[in-house]
């Protein structure tokens, strides 16, 4: 019994670690921000969050458990907020997209609201991205 | 199978630390490279979260959970910094 929760928390750390890893030499190789982005999110969160299963398994108090499985669940509830929120803040900035970005739904949606809003007579606003 | 499981264990209990440190190395890389804020930002994110990381394999590592309360603060105080800076870089910062 002692020896199979020993095996699974080691694999759940390997895992975790190279979940952590895969995010890191994204973050570094990714050509774009919103790239990047999502690489360190998701990949780094469910790392982090298998390493802490794995103190969860490993130890047998139920204090310890119940932080670990309290600290992975902050973490999955506010890693997707925080990110939504700081690629929202970075493309209203306007940091550039990757050359090869194909789908830009925001940009589309927002020049069509410019032009809806330019239907009442209101001046005209320039092409730029207003923040 | 009991000293197996000890020791492979053990073995990954070194190769996780290792692979987060090497994690955290990485996002210090992007950290200092990152030719915008919010590339910096995500960058402190990730080594936010290798941090938390480190701090559950050693927890497994020594038997000693009393850094766990720093981990809860640590995730903490990363979702406050990332809203504050996405609130300053949207409120005008330069990118």
């Amino acid at each position: 019994m002692t020896g199979s929760i020993e095996i699974l928390a080691g694999v759940l750390l390997l895992v975790g670690g190279s979940f952590a890893l895969i995010a890191a030499v994204g973050i570094v190789k990714l050509p774009d921000l919103f790239t990047r982005m999502q690489a360190s999110t998701k990949s780094a969160t469910l790392g982090v969050g298998c390493t802490l299963l794995a103190v969860a398994v490993h130890s047998g108090e139920v204090g310890v458990t119940t932080h670990a499985v309290l600290i992975a669940g902050f973490l999955f509830l506010t890693a997707p907020v925080a990110a939504h929120m700081i690629a929202r803040a970075a493309y209203y900035v306007g940091v550039p997209l990757w050359e090869g970005t194909h789908i830009d739904e925001l940009h589309d949606h927002r020049t069509a609201a410019a032009a809806r809003s330019e239907l009442p007579g209101r001046p005209p606003a320039g092409e730029g991205p207003q923040s | 199978m009991i000293p197996f499981a000890s020791g492979f264990l053990a073995i990954s209990v070194h190769l996780a630390f290792g692979m987060l440190g090497v994690s955290m190395l990485l996002g210090l890389v992007r950290l200092v490279r990152g030719p915008s804020l919010p590339d910096r930002v995500v960058a402190l994110d990730l080594i936010g979260t290798s941090v938390v990381g480190l701090i559950a394999v050693h927890t497994i590592a020594e038997g000693e959970p009393v850094f766990l309360m720093a981990a809860v603060v640590m995730a903490l105080i990363m979702f406050l910094g990332t809203v504050a800076f996405a609130f300053y870089v949207q409120k005008g910062g330069a990118p």
